[in-house]
């Protein structure tokens, strides 16, 4: 109401930015930016190089204030999660609204220090031999994770990769590694 | 500063609460979009957005639901900013309105250092009151630049609306168990630091739990 008086919220402010946020912010601009890097090795490239321009390129929103988006690349012994300890920093134009589990303080608090313990308690049971890298969204840096491509799906076209690719993945929560053909 | 908000390593939490329940509350997208009308009308940036959550009493941080806290945050900078009175605020409640606690001074960057790829470097052990954006898991930790990023305003500076120069922030790797010796899970630690958070290490150090 106070910022209605001062002219700067307009009537259908609220209406128009929450249909914008719920349909241009979805879990699917990642999913085909994944699923282009999985096809397309020239994008890859340029994906790990600069997720910012690889995201503008396929005509993807990027904030004033999300000034560079980081792509972190799963392997078979690696294995990338994020996290923000300290704000409510996510990549939310490209990976969709941050999931509820992911806002969770338990997450916070301890998936820093006990990263794997917290990943088999969500259903990921990671072997010993693979190596975690726990990314803290601190600065104003984004980041996102670029999961293995399942092996079943080599053969897969670029559309039908993006259906198998989920929020949880581009999060480090979950692997696709089992996903059939 | 060193409020409930900043919690990575704090020991006594409990299951994620995954995967998401269904959850359908028709007030949180007002919050949101209330959030980004102040934004982009650049009544606030987003570190005095940051700071004003921050500054919420701890016992409501920790009881608040998500978009409660971003409410709060909104509600104070707004009565800060001098556009809505707590007596408004309240009226238009009809009752009490918590807002967060006052905010003191910020800080300015210190003189522009660098550092390379491949550098050992600490986090500088300092407590700072205001606004900061080093997780108190790294105060005084050292650990290896991965990566450099492009410049961003110094939060502490912008977090108090100050004008604030820009600097680089680094990716430092440091090694769980160097951050908690021998009460953490194996994993490399991935922060992105402010340049004026950091210091020079000599170049022979060697991490004590990690090769």
């Amino acid at each position: 109401m106070v910022l209605r008086r001062s002219g700067m919220l307009t009537e259908s402010f609220v209406e128009d930015f929450t249909e914008h946020a719920d349909d241009a912010w979805v879990t699917s601009n990642g999913a085909r930016m994944v699923a282009r890097a999985w096809t397309d090795p020239a994008f890859r490239a340029r994906m790990l190089s600069d997720g910012t321009t690889a995201a503008r390129e396929m005509g993807f929103d990027f904030p004033e204030h999300h000034r560079h988006l980081m792509v972190l690349e799963n392997a078979l012994n690696i294995h990338n999660v994020i996290v923000r300890t300290l704000c409510s920093c996510t990549a939310y134009t490209i990976i969709g609204a941050a999931p509820g589990w992911y806002k969770d303080l338990d997450y916070h608090a301890r998936v820093v220090r006990e990263s794997r313990t917290v990943l088999r308690e969500m259903g990921l049971d990671l072997p010993a031999s693979t190596e975690i890298r726990v990314w803290d969204t601190t600065a104003d840096t984004r980041y996102m994770v670029l999961p293995l491509q399942p092996p079943a799906t080599v053969s897969w076209p670029a559309e039908k990769l993006a259906t198998i690719v989920t929020q949880d993945s581009m999060i480090g929560a979950s692997r696709l590694d089992d996903v059939k053909g | 500063m060193d409020s409930l908000h900043d919690l990575g390593g704090r020991q006594g939490f409990g299951r994620v609460n995954y995967p998401d329940q269904p959850h359908n509350e028709t007030w949180e997208p007002v919050v949101r979009a209330l959030s980004a009308c102040a934004l982009r009308n650049h009544i606030y940036n987003m570190d005095e957005f940051r700071h004003a959550i921050e500054r919420m009493a701890p016992r409501h941080y920790v009881t608040a639901a998500y978009y409660e806290r971003h409410l709060t945050a909104v509600a104070t900078l707004l009565m800060e900013k001098g556009i809505v009175t707590r007596e408004e605020l309240e009226s238009l409640a009809g009752g009490s309105f918590p807002l967060a606690g006052p905010i003191g001074p910020g800080r300015l960057p210190t003189a522009p250092q660098s550092f390379a790829v491949g550098e050992i470097v600490r986090v500088k052990n300092e407590f700072v009151p205001g606004h900061v954006r080093a997780p108190a898991y790294i105060r005084g930790k050292t650990g290896v630049v991965v990566g450099i990023s492009p410049s961003y305003p110094f939060p502490d500076a912008a977090g108090h609306g100050m004008e604030a120069p820009t600097e680089p922030t680094y990716d430092i790797r440091f090694c769980a168990r160097d951050l908690w010796p021998d009460s953490s899970d194996d994993a490399m630690n991935h922060v992105g630091v402010f340049q004026s958070y950091l210091e020079k290490v000599g170049a022979n150090w060697v991490s004590p739990t990690c090769s």
